[in-house]
């Protein structure tokens, strides 16, 4: 058996190199360097974070590319104006009414996978695929399934007499048509966090519940929900958030119709700024619905911290 | 206590240092072009077509690369399959993009309002003069046109229809009327908004075309009600638009519109004022609304012209009252269930008997900003002038000629015969066809609430209040 080569033996050089200490100016340079990528991301996101700021303080727009200060009257502008009252009901119904069927629906599912079998494995590759569509993509294959007259959901319909709806004709029908394709594409990202939490489970709690006689719901309700609420507080949080930005599947399905009742705050931002080209105006959209987005979210955390906390605490 | 002194230095230190390089980054930045965009287009005061001297060449830009922005269309692939003979009679390469129409002017918006010049030219309509001419986005093809060294004498600018050249020209004042100030866009090709519907489903029926509003009304509802009865299942009586979108306005609305003598706003010197909740308006809006309701499209909110067109070809709407390619399209033979049995007609008349129609006119414009503007001059010179026109009708699909010697053309009048009515209808329109919209700048704003203010009708709110917030709104943001 051949042996390794030796180490070549370390010359005078590099004995000098070794023994003589680093300067105190490169000790002191190092940790500088060290944050120099996280500094160089956190610029990246400031910077036109900042700049967008900045431009709401003008009325900057494609009819004055040399505009005025106006200090904050683009955000009063917008909080004195009924539409973004109109818009942020929309926006916040849009945004609990997903979160909370996709929680129920996401959980649920979940649980009906958790109990191992073959059908429940199959069930679980063809769960995925909705979340491989692109949401626009998604709203667009819906908005001719919900055709009233040559789509398949009516045409499915018809023989329980039920097939002539006008999905997106009417603002609730709407509303409620963009939440159902929001529920379709997102619902098994709440189920694969919420399986991923139950496959975690501790599984003596429940050996022991079984052993004194507990039955489903009991068990259910007093320690699969408790353990598993900071996976699915997760999956609210992110769930919440982005139905709060919502552009993609509202603006495919209906544009913001019929009238205003679907036009989220992100698409009246995105009219502003784009279509009608006022600027200004339109970032201070967008800055606003950022400041709630980060408010919620902010109060969401907290509150899966505390929970996390109180899970921890629990004596093993 | 020593270290947390020297972790507060260091804090201070790093503050002291972002700072001054926050500082020192914001000159830069500027010059990066950070700043507020807009600014002068030809970096001087005269126009670049000024450079161009001596006799009239078209290779005067050999070798040069014009680069284009196209919209998906059947008159874009007329272009595009004779962008051959172009660079053979110039020595100039075309480069394009090809974007479909629901993202088409978002990209052109975009690409003309971030100041690059990645387009020398591009398609756009009259209505996007009104929106990219006064941020200075757009060349004024004025000077390029009036200098015979820039422009050949066989382009000949006055074998144009008058409407068509004057829908590209204006003052960029708000409220001033179009054919006056510089020309931001040259007629390519255009469309009427006439009614196109199937000679079939009308003759079993027995029913003939609407002559009046009010039988339009009537018939579309008439048709909805008989129409399955008679071997039609599940057609209903006129495909009219109904998204929430600018693009619902103006074909058949603002042509019916435009016809009952109505306007847009009212110019009262230099105010433009909201008219769509006059008391006529505001009647003929609700009619409107009600032969949606009555025999328009199910899922009309939704509805395109892609839909509507659709529909005519499927035999699923009886009439069309929307562009005349929408319905061309359709009607040629093997294109669609319905082809060979569409007829054109040009639809309602307004009280004495007006025909006033609106049009779409695809034009074709020049970025002010463009580093190529000779070679970019020829390209458009080249795109509107007879020789490719009269190809592009007779061998393409561009069947509505922007100019009157295509039009009298015994070749484009033989292929465009074989459609029934398709002439005539083009003849008794093309007089009274024109922009009917109030040039201004906020006009996409105005029309989508337009839009919007419909749906909202057609939902069942009343008109008048509904009208009456709409101009409201207006108001504050035109005038």
């Amino acid at each position: 058996m051949p042996s390794a080569p030796p180490e070549p033996a370390a010359g005078p050089r590099e004995e000098a190199a070794a023994a003589r200490p680093v300067p105190a100016w490169r000790r002191s340079l190092r940790p500088y360097l060290l944050i120099v990528p996280a500094l160089l991301l956190t610029g990246g996101i400031l910077y036109p974070f900042g700049l967008g700021l900045y431009y709401t303080l003008f009325d900057f727009a494609a009819s004055k590319p040399q505009p005025d200060l106006v200090g904050f009257e683009n955000y009063r502008r917008i909080f004195t104006q009924s539409s973004f009252w109109d818009s942020a009901r929309v926006t916040v119904l849009y945004a609990v009414g997903a979160a909370a069927v996709e929680t129920v629906l996401g959980v649920s599912v979940a649980l009906l996978l958790h109990r191992a079998s073959a059908v429940g494995r199959v069930l679980e590759k063809i769960l995925i695929l909705p979340l491989m569509i692109a949401p626009v993509i998604a709203a667009i294959m819906w908005k001719l399934m919900l055709q009233p007259s040559v789509g398949v959901v009516n045409h499915l319909l018809e023989p329980i007499g039920l097939g002539g709806v006008q999905w997106t004709d009417t603002p609730t029908g709407a509303l409620l048509s963009s939440i159902a394709v929001d529920v379709w594409v997102y619902t098994p990202f709440v189920a694969i966090l919420a399986l991923a939490g139950l496959r975690s489970l501790p599984a003596s709690p429940f050996e022991a519940a079984a052993v004194d006689g507990a039955g489903w719901w009991f068990t259910f309700r007093r320690l699969t929900l408790p353990m598993l609420w900071p996976y699915v507080l997760v999956a609210v949080i992110f769930r919440f958030m982005d139905s709060l930005k919502v552009f993609d599947i509202i603006y495919a399905l209906t544009e913001g119709g019929p009238g205003d009742s679907t036009v989220v705050l992100q698409i009246r931002a995105y009219l502003e700024a784009i279509r009608f080209q006022r600027y200004s105006f339109g970032i201070s959209y967008m800055i606003v619905l950022w400041a709630v987005v980060y408010l919620v979210t902010m109060v969401l955390v907290r509150y899966l911290g505390r929970i996390q906390s109180r899970a921890a605490e629990v004596p093993k | 206590m020593e270290r947390m002194d020297r972790i507060g230095h260091d804090r201070r230190r790093l503050v002291a240092l972002g700072a001054a390089a926050a500082l020192s980054a914001a000159p830069l930045l500027s010059a990066c072009g950070t700043g507020f965009g807009g600014g002068g287009a030809t970096g001087g005061d005269g126009s670049a077509a000024d450079d161009i001297t001596g006799s009239f060449d078209w290779k005067r830009a050999e070798g040069r690369t014009v680069k284009a922005l196209l919209n998906k269309h059947p008159y874009t692939d007329a272009l595009i399959a004779d962008l051959k003979a172009f660079t053979e009679k110039t020595g100039i390469k075309v480069e394009y993009d090809v974007f479909p129409e629901d993202n088409y002017f978002d990209k052109l918006t975009v690409d003309l309002s971030s100041g690059r010049a990645s387009y020398d030219v591009f398609m756009l309509g009259a209505y996007m003069v009104w929106q990219y001419g006064p941020p200075g986005w757009l060349e004024d093809l004025g000077p390029w046109m009036r200098n015979s060294s820039a422009t050949g004498a066989e382009w000949d600018q006055a074998d144009f229809f008058p409407n068509l050249l004057q829908a590209g020209q204006w003052s960029l004042k708000a409220g001033a009327p179009l054919g006056r100030g510089g020309q931001y866009a040259l007629p390519w090709g255009w469309e009427t908004n006439v009614v196109a519907y199937n000679t079939e489903v009308f003759k079993k029926l027995g029913v003939r075309p609407a002559e009046s509003f009010d039988e339009l009304r009537e018939l579309a509802g008439t048709i909805t009600r008989k129409a399955p009865g008679a071997g039609f299942e599940g057609m209903y009586g006129v495909a009219v638009r109904g998204s929430r979108s600018w693009a619902t306005i103006h074909p058949g609305f603002m042509t019916m519109y435009a016809r009952n003598g109505l306007k847009d706003f009212t110019v009262e010197g230099d105010e433009v004022k909201p008219a769509m909740n006059s008391p006529e308006a505001v009647a003929f809006t609700r009619d409107w609304a009600e032969m949606v309701r009555k025999g328009g499209p199910p899922s009309w909110t939704s509805y395109t012209w892609y839909q509507c067109s659709s529909d005519l070809g499927a035999k699923k709407a009886a009439m069309l009252f929307d562009a005349d390619t929408a319905a061309y399209f359709q009607a040629v033979k093997g294109a669609s269930p319905a082809s060979g049995k569409i007829a054109f007609h040009p639809g309602p008349k307004g009280p004495g008997g007006s025909l006033a129609t609106n049009m779409w006119i695809w034009s074709l414009g020049m970025n002010a900003r463009s580093r190529n503007k000779s070679a970019a001059w020829l390209f458009l010179q080249w795109a509107t002038g007879k020789e490719h026109l009269l190809r592009a009708a007779v061998q393409g699909n561009h069947i509505d000629p922007v100019r009157t010697s295509v039009s009298e053309a015994a070749a484009y009048r033989n292929k465009m015969g074989a459609i029934p009515g398709f002439i005539d209808t083009f003849e008794a329109v093309v007089g009274q066809t024109k922009i009917q919209f109030t040039p201004q700048e906020q006009f996409f704003d105005a029309t989508t609430s337009w839009a919007s203010a419909l749906q909202e009708i057609y939902g069942g709110k009343n008109a008048s209040s509904v009208l009456n917030g709409l101009a409201g709104d207006l108001a504050s943001k035109i005038g």
